[in-house]
């Protein structure tokens, strides 16, 4: 299903992606490929959906202010309510999970205040409470692991 | 720590570097900046820890990778930290995190994330780590990832400032 360059790429450069002028020519370069082959690959991933985008993942509150916010919703409202959740911009993910606490997202904004505000918000046109969970402590944030993709 | 420009580039690099030869140039022509300076700026703030990494953001469930659960324990304070360590060494966490109790509600007080090719792989890496790390006693839920309502990238930008990722 993937050809060895294909799996390459997508399990050799989630971290250091190089910051080089010619980043694929690099790349090109170490799978002892061209860079047009290393570009048509990246792009026939994208265009089949295996990668979202090649790109920073930021760190946490690090600038603005975000917390994960839980709430419990009953069954029948939960695509409502999702739908409500969705339409701040504040929202990032948001994810529904097997549990009384069934939609989960995060929330991203300038500052504490504007957070708060949104969450205020988010509970008065639910009518639900909305339990936010901000982090503490931070011990691991790197979202990028090894894929074993030879059996599929 | 950052700056305007610095958030005009974070903002305009956070959708994705275009596949294309000169890729940092192509994204310094939108704010204005020099391809060297684009360079030069974004290995800073990776250096600085602000990215957290820079490179090929993949998509687990299109690459077989179907389940995930946030798993929850009610660790003791002191006792946290050891153990968030731990567990964020095995290969298949994503994300370990302290968070508060928010009492009576809700006593876990660690998260983090287990991404694996099915429920029973989940299930399976858990208890590996459970046992490695001697969790067992502690009360713990686990909580599988149905529907995705949302997910989208890391910024976002109000007019004032753009703004960061995961909760």
């Amino acid at each position: 299903m993937f050809s060895l360059l294909h799996k390459h790429l997508l399990n050799d450069y989630q971290h250091d992606f190089p910051l080089t002028a010619r980043p694929y020519l690099a790349i090109a370069e170490t799978l002892g490929v061209t860079e047009e082959e290393v570009m048509s690959a990246l792009n026939s991933l994208s265009a089949d959906d295996f990668i979202s985008r090649i790109g920073p993942i930021i760190a946490p509150n690090r600038i603005g202010k975000s917390t994960l916010v839980a709430m419990a919703v009953p069954r029948d409202r939960l695509q409502n309510v999702a739908e409500i959740v969705n339409s701040f911009p504040e929202v990032n993910h948001n994810y529904e999970r097997e549990h009384r606490f069934n939609l989960w997202f995060v929330l991203i904004a300038s500052n504490e205040d504007h957070l708060q505000a949104v969450i205020r918000q988010i509970e008065r046109q639910t009518g639900l409470n909305a339990m936010p969970l901000p982090l503490l402590d931070e011990f691991f944030i790197d979202l990028g692991f090894p894929l074993a993709l030879d059996h599929d | 720590m950052i700056d305007f420009r610095d958030q005009q580039l974070l903002e305009a690099v956070q959708a994705g570097l275009p596949v294309c030869s000169r890729p940092y140039e192509a994204i310094g022509r939108q704010i204005a900046m020099p391809e060297s300076e684009v360079i030069s700026r974004l290995a800073r703030l990776r250096q600085q820890g602000l990215i957290k990494r820079l490179g090929v953001i993949v998509k687990h469930k299109r690459l077989g990778y179907r389940a995930n659960a946030m798993v929850v324990w009610n660790i003791p304070d002191r006792q946290v930290k050891a153990l968030a360590f731990q567990i964020s060494r095995f290969d298949f966490v994503t994300l370990c995190y302290q968070r508060p109790r928010r009492l009576p509600d809700w006593p876990y007080n660690l998260f983090c994330m287990i991404h694996g090719k099915d429920r029973s792989a989940v299930l399976q890496q858990l208890e590996t780590l459970s046992d490695a790390c001697g969790l067992a006693n502690f009360e713990r839920d686990i909580l599988f990832s149905r529907r995705c309502f949302k997910q989208r990238g890391a910024l976002y930008s109000t007019p004032t400032a753009p703004v960061l990722a995961y909760g």
